[in-house]
């Protein structure tokens, strides 16, 4: 099957993204999306995060950090939705959607970061 | 990839599994439950991105966006993916040692070992990045 050569391709990136996503996110989502909207944490001022993400290699990080998340998702949900709900049989379309839609949020990130 | 894998074909006899296949145990569920974390994951780079949206187009698109994760539907929403990304995390590190096989000086370092590693690693990244954003 012409497909399989570059499943390792798509699996490493599964991996990475996840194994980054369980160091950093918990405590980033925590941080950033309870402990500061309920006033535990001070939200960051306005000036310090454009000097900080105003840093290309604070972009960069973000950047691969995004893109292998998406990528991560892209790979795991393919085979929820193969397994999960018994689509083996649209293949190709589950794929599709769903590197795609990582690609997509890649390409977006890049033009986000890169316009910053 | 399991060897024995082999994509849907219709001519030849597979047993009718039910879609809902899933709920029948305590594991399967886990099972399912550990892959959906991947939304939970996806969701938070997504949230990410706009919290960076939002610092780019300047003060007051940043004030707004801090008033909309202040939302209780909003917070709640939130809490529920935070819950997702941590069952991801204990998932993804309980796996790691069948996952990472080391060896050093010709000897299988110990499954505890490589546990312990991992979690003293999300310690420090998650301590860092609380100290991080308390100083910013």
């Amino acid at each position: 099957m012409k497909g399989r050569s570059i499943e390792p391709f798509f699996w490493s990136l599964f991996s990475s993204g996840g194994m980054l996503a369980a160091l950093v996110l918990p405590a980033l989502a925590l941080a950033l999306w309870v402990a500061i909207p309920l006033g535990w944490l001070q939200a960051p001022s306005h000036q310090n995060l454009v000097t900080l993400i105003g840093h290309p290699v604070t972009r960069f990080c973000l950047f691969g950090f995004i893109a292998l998340a998406s990528f991560h998702w892209g790979h795991r949900f393919r085979f929820t939705l193969y397994d999960g709900l018994q689509l083996k049989h649209l293949f190709g379309l589950i794929a599709t959607i769903c590197y795609g839609g990582a690609t997509i949020l890649t390409a977006v990130a890049a033009y986000v970061l890169w316009m910053f | 990839m399991n060897p024995e894998y082999r994509l849907h074909h219709p001519k030849w006899y597979r047993r009718k599994v039910p879609i809902f296949w899933w709920l029948s145990k305590w594991s399967y569920m886990k099972f399912i439950l550990r892959e959906l974390t991947s939304l939970a994951v996806v969701y938070a780079a997504v949230l990410l991105l706009l919290q960076v949206v939002a610092v780019s187009r300047g003060e007051e698109a940043y004030a707004n966006f801090l008033a909309f994760l202040e939302r209780p539907g909003v917070l709640a929403a939130n809490i529920l993916i935070i819950l997702g990304l941590l069952f991801h995390a204990v998932t993804w590190f309980n796996l790691a040692p069948q996952a990472l096989v080391l060896r050093l000086l010709g000897r299988r370092i110990p499954d505890r070992v490589v546990l312990l590693a991992h979690y003293l690693g999300w310690l420090t990244v998650s301590a860092l990045i609380f100290g991080g954003l308390a100083r910013l």
